[in-house]
């Protein structure tokens, strides 16, 4: 990030010229500690991509050697799986959707110069790299990386003597850990900053949508982590110093873990998506020139998600050996939040009508992720039905099931956030053209990699199996066919990441410059230089209306910045 | 539209089926709905030169009602859904019929013992009937099965019952099955349990009343001589 020198503010003390050191590695500045985020998830979804190839593979074609491999043995295939799964959701999802955009965007759109506790916000940093370092070692350790699911159920991550992994479960445990004391960290900043350092003038409905969801999903996390954080020190406890708080055998209770496990595991799930969809908000908002179609529906539809979140968490469990009655209550509360997301998906599709739409890049991943979202939603309502996830539960209609919320979260929502504010990050213009190929090329072949699944899954197939051989009934010739297609679908899409990375790197130093506003939107990030300089402006902005007054009737502009008087 | 992919073999497999089917109808329909709606704003309110978008808040009533409408009908259709869930939970795993015969299923890293009533019917007897990876099965039986696990979680799964049931270390779970047609079939460990997790498949042979005398009476025998021999060595 570029130092502004001639800075109005350079008389604050932490604003000085900061050395390669301070500046890079041990920065405060929000705006550096997004990039850290940013980058650290992208190389952690290089990692976690790489894993779903090498266990893609070996599904299409059991037993091969994979290019770049090797052999996959069952026990690594389990530590693949994982990974995978672990990987993706706190090593990518949360750092690239909650703390990079968090950082990046809570103080620039809220118009002040840095997050309210910055320090703090430098160690939650420090605190994931350490989680990331952890992880990377429990690869590598004798018995090789945990591969009891990301979900760890005891009493198989438990005890080395079930799980085979003696090193393994507990580095990866602690590596978990780890990353959500990082969070709880970057929550507390969140919710402080967007709570007391708004720009003078902005009121609480003039906050754009993408930070009020940052900070609802900060408290979603706050709230459930805890129960989990002391159920994990408790797996910890009986995996290396004897307790028995999950083991039968010694009256424990392996199905506490379950509950501890996804009473924060439901909410988690809405702690990623609602970043994704605030990210979506500004989007199509922008390049439909349209007003968000009844902001404060939005708002209460968040809000009815978040409560409910804390009451669906036992449709995991419906047939894990809870009380069978307890299934019903858990149907009607499940189906209950199918109702907010609808309407916030009805909100989205309305605020298209009598928009001026440009299919520029990031609108074209906003707009897919509503597309391929609402599978994700659609297919959800099928096992929160407590009938139909008697047959489909662990299978790989589940499976395609959360990919398609996952991946639209994740991945989708992650490039829409990406092409949009590049130009802000880094002072210049992605290239549209390698943007759009890599956009059709990524979001084609994702529909046909899942699709496939859904079937399999419908078929019977269950998950977390290296090579079918030992089900003759789901080791036919057609459903192998279905297998070797969705793993070529799976490889189409990652030989055009490269595209991406090559778009990235070479319009950050080759792009069209980009000046401060080049999409012509409406909130205060974009009154700030690209990149805005350490302090963000050099006389903090004022705000006089709220963030989506695009079309406004009267005007010769189709848009009307929050901080212009009048 | 389960059954175009797998047989369906037991008395509630129709009725998880079609409510899969009846769920698929309605949201089916919200998806088309919305899928079509979207892709028609995309299309229709696409750039053009000299027309600006109009400016709509959404908080006016007029406008409010294109998402208040849609709105109450998810809750009706929801409404639907949760009804035929909750009859047809209630039916497979609340509901327990009284039992014609009564198996153990016993879950370890990384194999299925069975243990089936012998030739008197039933369990705990000499003559019980124990095996590996075998679960033989009377056609219109009424089964209780009683599911235990020695070491940590499994799942006993079998696709053409459309049953699945965790089975937990240090409790015996109850539920039930009964076999409408016969024919031999996948079970499945359907639950995470370590390194050999993908090697824990069996298979149900679902029998002929004749066919399973046959194969309790082949069977009895070499039990029933495993069971003497501990015996007589006391």
């Amino acid at each position: 990030m570029a130092e502004s020198a001639s800075s109005p503010l350079e008389d604050h003390s932490h604003h000085e010229e900061q050395s390669f050191w301070s500046r890079y590695v041990f920065s405060t500045d929000h705006k550096m500690i997004a990039m850290q985020y940013m980058f650290t998830g992208m190389l952690m979804a290089l990692i976690g991509g790489f894993f779903a190839y090498v266990f893609r593979m070996q599904l299409a074609f059991p037993g091969a050697e994979v290019p770049l491999y090797g052999i996959v043995s069952p026990n690594e295939y389990n530590a693949l799986v994982t990974n995978h799964g672990a990987i993706m959701i706190f090593w990518v999802a949360m750092p690239v959707l909650i703390a990079a955009f968090g950082n990046y965007l809570i103080p620039l759109m809220l118009g002040c110069d840095d997050m309210v506790f910055p320090r703090i916000n430098r160690l939650s940093y420090q605190i994931f790299l350490l989680s990331v370092v952890v992880l990377g070692i429990s690869f590598f350790v004798p018995g090789g990386g945990f591969g009891g699911a990301w979900t760890a159920y005891p009493p198989l991550s438990a005890s080395a003597e079930y799980s085979l992994t003696p090193w393994g479960s507990s580095l990866w445990l602690l590596a978990v850990a780890l990353e959500f004391v990082a969070f709880l960290l970057g929550g507390i900043n969140f919710i402080t900053t967007a709570m007391n350092a708004r720009a003078p003038g902005m009121k609480m409905y003039d906050i754009p949508m993408v930070v009020w969801m940052i900070v609802v999903a900060s408290i979603l996390f706050m709230l459930s982590v805890g129960p989990l954080v002391a159920g994990a020190v408790m797996l910890l406890f009986d995996q290396n110093l004897g307790t028995t708080f999950y083991d039968p055998k010694n009256n424990g209770d392996p199905v506490l873990w379950q509950h501890l496990f996804w009473f924060f595991g439901h909410p988690e799930v809405y702690v990623v998506l609602l970043p994704a969809v605030g990210i979506v908000a500004e989007i199509i908002t922008v390049f439909a020139r349209k007003k968000l179609f009844a902001y404060k529906s939005v708002l209460y539809t968040v809000f009815a998600t978040g409560v409910l979140s804390f009451t669906v968490w036992a449709h995991h469990q419906f047939i894990a050996g809870i009380d069978p009655r307890m299934a019903n209550v858990f149907t009607v509360t499940t189906l209950l939040i199918s109702i907010p997301l609808a309407e916030m998906m009805f909100i989205y599709i309305a605020t298209l009508y009598g928009g001026s739409i440009s299919l520029t890049t990031p609108m074209l991943w906003a707009l897919s992720f509503l597309a391929a979202f609402l599978i994700g939603g659609v297919t959800g309502i099928f096992l929160g039905a407590s009938g139909v996830d008697i047959y489909v539960h662990d299978t790989y209609f589940v499976l395609a099931h959360f990919h398609y919320t996952f991946f639209p979260i994740a991945i989708i929502g992650a490039f829409a956030g990406i092409t949009y504010w590049f130009p802000k990050m880094f002072g210049r213009m992605m290239s549209e053209r390698l943007g759009k190929i890599h956009f059709w090329f990524t979001a084609v072949p994702f529909n046909l990699i899942f699709l496939p699944l859904f079937l399999l899954g419908l078929a019977g197939q269950h998950r977390r199996i290296s090579d079918f051989t030992m089900f003759p009934d789901l080791a036919t010739e057609e459903l192998q066919a279905l297998r070797v297609f969705a793993t070529t679908a799976l490889l189409v899409m990652l030989a055009f990441q490269p595209v991406f990375l090559f778009n990235l790197f070479w319009s950050m130093f080759r792009g069209e410059p980009a000046g401060k506003n080049p999409w012509k939107a409406n909130t205060l990030e974009w009154t700030a230089e690209s990149p805005p300089p350490h302090g963000n402006w050099p006389e903090l902005p004022r705000v006089y209306r709220g963030p989506y007054e695009y079309g406004t009737p009267g005007r010769e502009t189709d848009y009307w910045p929050q901080d212009q008087p009048g | 539209m389960i059954e175009y992919l797998i047989p369906s073999a037991s008395t509630y497999a129709g009725s998880i089926d079609e409510l899969f089917t009846l769920v698929l109808v309605l949201v089916g329909t919200w998806f088309f709905l919305c899928e079509g709606v979207l892709f028609w704003m995309i299309f229709r309110f696409r750039r053009r030169a000299g027309v600006a978008s109009e400016y709509i808040t959404g908080d006016e009533k007029s406008q409010h009602r294109w998402i208040l409408l849609p709105h109450m009908l998810v809750l009706v259709f929801d409404i639907f859904i949760v009804v035929g869930a909750v009859i047809v939970w209630y039916d497979v795993k609340q509901n327990l019929p009284p039992a014609e015969a009564t198996v153990r299923v016993v879950g370890q890293q990384w194999a299925w013992t069975f243990i089936h009533p012998g030739l008197d019917g039933r369990q705990g007897t000499a003559d019980d009937i124990e095996t590996v990876n075998e679960l033989h099965v009377q056609v219109g039986t009424l089964y209780h099965y009683q599911l235990e696990s020695k070491d940590v979680l499994h799942n006993f799964s079998v696709p053409v019952f459309r049953l699945k049931q965790d089975a937990i270390p240090g409790r015996v779970i109850t539920g039930w099955f009964e076999p409408t047609r016969t024919g031999e079939w996948d079970i499945q460990c359907a639950e995470i349990c370590g390194i050999g997790h993908g090697l824990m498949g069996a298979r149900i042979y679902i029998e002929t009343p004749d066919q399973h005398a046959a194969w309790m009476s082949r069977s009895g025998e070499t039990s029933v001589l495993a069971a003497v021999v501990p015996a007589a060595r006391n």
